[in-house]
């Protein structure tokens, strides 16, 4: 693929055109470029609403003694954010994005394979979020089960969850279409010689998760199905009192709730093979290990969720398994690290805002794949298990990966998607509280939970008190990074300078077309004739 | 469907595509079934005896003949999308209401067995039931659960059939046009699929 051909071409770009004006045009647009900004502009916003909710926990756990909320309100707290971040941002995350907005455009077609069924998805997204929201303020109070809504409680329990498990249920076919869209776009759309081996490593790791979501999100919606029918009629499947097993409540819930993971994962890594060799000049190391490490995480990862319950009571023998298993995984994992690291070597690097954020992105989630790998073993799990560890743990590789990713992808795509540039030096000084506060914040966590702070308490004993403080200053660097990010995002998009069309010198298709895309994407269908990632001709492999 | 440009003068249609899709959506539909059929077969290694007997009272003479008439809707929606890829618009229109005739009867006999079961104090939360066993609230609570979700996609298959049939009259199903109606096909022998599980299961489970 060559980076001319950037001229010449007409139609108006996607932001100007469309036969309606206004809300209308966006809300009722069929465009994947369109559909992608709705999601990225509600997922944003959710991402606030739950940092704000994440700060408000830190607030409580300055002081020991009860200050801004009660006991139940933490625990609605808890929940409220958990739902928000993984079902409203985290899970749609970067495939909903960047996926809707980049997979037709890096496989050169010009829209996905069912447009409407596209929209339709956003439409089953925002109509979850809204009953998710109704629960907050409706019935007796907010959810207080943790996000996990495990049985018996989550049947027992006075608040609100029938209403937020139906949220969840309806995000869910947002999910399934999702990937029913992507998968045929990619069996179906790609340009003509757009091989397999020819597409983006964006691509492939959208195509690993579209399986995840097609083949895991209906066992969460039976899962959540049943708790609904058990609160409401009370068919006993989960409840002990009446021969029910809760166990089987833990083991459906993981069997989807752990390919979710790499729900959130894999299209962030898809980011980040894009954007580590755009900004380092250079091939991708590895083209293939990374691709089909795309495909084992999705299929590995699907075997080991009951890492999760090594304390609920399995079996020895389960117990054994779903540890190596779990060990088997990082496997893929690490086989993308090491390719990335390598794709740097002897490359050009420029420091961009978007490689700081991928660089941090790998820095972080290894940290977040090595304490993963710990819990893994089951002698350690039992004396970490519910503990600040697994907070931390989890919001290495949720928010130190994904998250990262989801801002490294941000910055990187940004020009192209709204063909405005933003300040890089603000961008940059950006990085600086965010990447201290992360650490301050969950690095601490994970010491706490070391220490044996467990988990969703309201109140700490004194010899966690250091550590809780320490962390709620991080979470205000943190913050401030965040708001200093999306702030001079926001300024762009009203006063940024017009982005040129290949802004890093990027080789994939995306950046042959104009700043922002036109309608159409292309005004001919390309033809492709090489690999991605041909940054020095003649020399790759 | 979309906005100007060279390419948005001949719609897209993409047969294949249309297939791909669909069948993705019938893995989806067979994963949801599955997480139950996972807890039936958990829960009936955990209480033989009572799925034993729970099944013996269960009526299998509207189980069998509901079967029959469900494999019978099949063939007719099958020969529908025959007859229209031949050009025979009536006969295609003539068999798919049969189809929707014959759920229509698979659903009727579907309410007056759960009315006569509920009737004697059987369902979840029922007086009759509290009395038994805990394994006979687990066969009963998913007997309940498991043929009710399999009632809702009949329903919702009457649904699609029902907009099937108004297409097939609209004349936007046709000879060289019909991946519509073969979907519509291909998830109403989903539904038909589910239930050959179902009926062992349960009705022949004793």
């Amino acid at each position: 693929m060559g980076t001319t051909a950037t001229a010449g071409l007409d139609g108006a770009s996607f932001l100007d055109a469309g036969r309606r004006r206004g809300i209308l045009g966006w809300i009722l647009s069929t465009d994947h470029k369109r559909v992608g900004i709705l999601y990225l502009a509600a997922m944003v916003s959710f991402f606030f609403v739950g940092a704000g909710i994440g700060v408000t926990m830190r607030l409580v756990a300055l002081s020991m003694n009860p200050t801004i909320v009660g006991p139940q309100t933490y625990n609605a707290l808890f929940t409220v954010h958990g739902v928000i971040m993984i079902f409203l941002f985290v899970i749609p995350g970067l495939s909903a994005v960047f996926g809707n907005f980049f997979l037709p455009i890096l496989i050169g077609a010009r829209d996905v394979a069912f447009p409407r069924l596209n929209l339709a998805s956003w439409y089953f997204f925002i109509a979850g979020a809204a009953l998710a929201i109704l629960s907050l303020f409706t019935g007796n109070g907010p959810p207080d089960t943790g996000w996990s809504f495990y049985a018996p409680y989550s049947l027992r329990t006075g608040t609100n969850v029938t209403l937020a498990v139906f949220a969840a249920f309806v995000i869910g076919f947002s999910s399934i279409f999702t990937g029913i869209n992507f998968i045929t776009t990619v069996h179906r759309m790609r340009a003509p010689g757009m091989t397999w081996h020819r597409m983006p490593l964006f691509v492939w790791s959208v195509y690993a998760t579209a399986w995840v979501q097609v083949l895991a999100t209906p066992i969460l919606g039976i899962t959540l199905l049943l708790v609904i029918l058990e609160r409401v009629f009370g068919i006993g499947v989960f409840d002990p009192a009446k021969g029910g097993d809760p166990l089987l409540y833990q083991h459906l819930f993981w069997i989807y709730s752990h390919p979710a993971v790499y729900i959130m994962i894999l299209p962030a890594m898809g980011a980040i093979s894009e954007i580590i060799p755009t900004h380092a000049r250079r091939t991708a190391f590895g083209y293939k290990a990374i691709a089909y490490s795309s495909l084992s995480i999705a299929g590995v990862g699907s075997l080991v969720w009951a890492h999760h319950m090594f304390t609920s009571g399995m079996s020895e023998t389960a117990n054994m398994v779903f540890s190596l298993l779990t060990f088997l995984v990082a496997i893929p994992s690490a086989i993308k690290v090491f390719n990335w690291t390598a794709t740097l070597y002897k490359g050009s690097i420029d420091l961009s805002p978007p490689m700081l954020f991928a660089l941090t992105f790998v820095f972080l989630f290894t940290i977040g794949g090595l304490t993963g790998v710990m819990q893994g073993a089951l002698a350690l799990n039992v004396h970490l298990h519910d503990t600040y560890w697994i907070v931390g743990h989890f919001h290495y590789v949720m928010f130190g990966g994904t998250g990262m990713a989801f801002f490294a992808a941000l910055l990187h795509w940004f020009p192209k998607m709204f063909g405005k540039m933003y300040n890089r030096k603000v961008a940059t000084l950006a990085w600086f509280p965010i990447f201290v506060g992360f650490n301050m914040l969950y690095f601490t966590m994970l010491v706490l939970g070391w220490m044996g702070m467990p988990r969703r308490y309201f109140q700490h004993l004194p010899q966690f008190h250091t550590g809780h403080v320490v962390a709620t200053v991080g979470s205000w660097f943190l913050v401030a990074g965040l708001l200093i990010l999306f702030g001079n995002l926001v300024v762009a998009l009203f006063r940024g300078e017009k982005a040129p069309a290949n802004p890093w010198g990027g080789v994939t298709l995306e950046w042959t077309i104009p700043s922002p895309p036109p309608v159409e994407n292309f005004h001919e269908i390309p033809t492709v004739t090489g690999r991605p990632y041909a940054f020095n001709p003649g020399r790759t492999r | 469907m979309s906005g100007p440009g060279p390419a948005a003068a001949a719609p897209h249609r993409d047969y294949q595509g249309a297939k791909i899709g669909m069948w993705l959506f019938v893995f989806t539909e067979l994963i949801l079934f599955g997480g139950l059929f996972l807890l039936y077969s958990a829960y009936r290694t955990k209480y033989p005896h009572e799925f034993h007997e729970g099944g013996q009272e269960l009526n299998v003479v509207i189980g069998v003949a509901n079967t029959i008439v469900l494999l019978t809707s099949s063939l007719t929606v099958a020969m529908s999308i025959t007859a229209i890829q031949k050009g025979e618009k009536r006969r295609a229109r003539i068999l798919l209401a049969i189809t929707l005739l014959l759920a229509a009867v698979f659903l009727v006999d579907k309410v007056v067995e759960w009315s006569a079961e509920i009737g004697r104090g059987i369902y979840p939360n029922g007086p009759e039931l509290l009395k038994r066993p805990q394994g006979a609230i687990i066969f009963f609570g998913l007997y309940y659960t498991m043929t009710g979700l399999h009632g809702l996609h009949v329903l919702a298959g009457i649904g699609v059939l029902a907009v099937m049939l108004a297409l097939l009259t609209k004349d936007r199903i046709r000879s060289d046009d019909y991946v519509k109606l073969e979907n519509a096909g291909l998830y109403w022998h989903l539904v038909d699929v589910i239930w050959i599980f179902l009926l062992p299961l349960f009705y022949l489970a004793a």
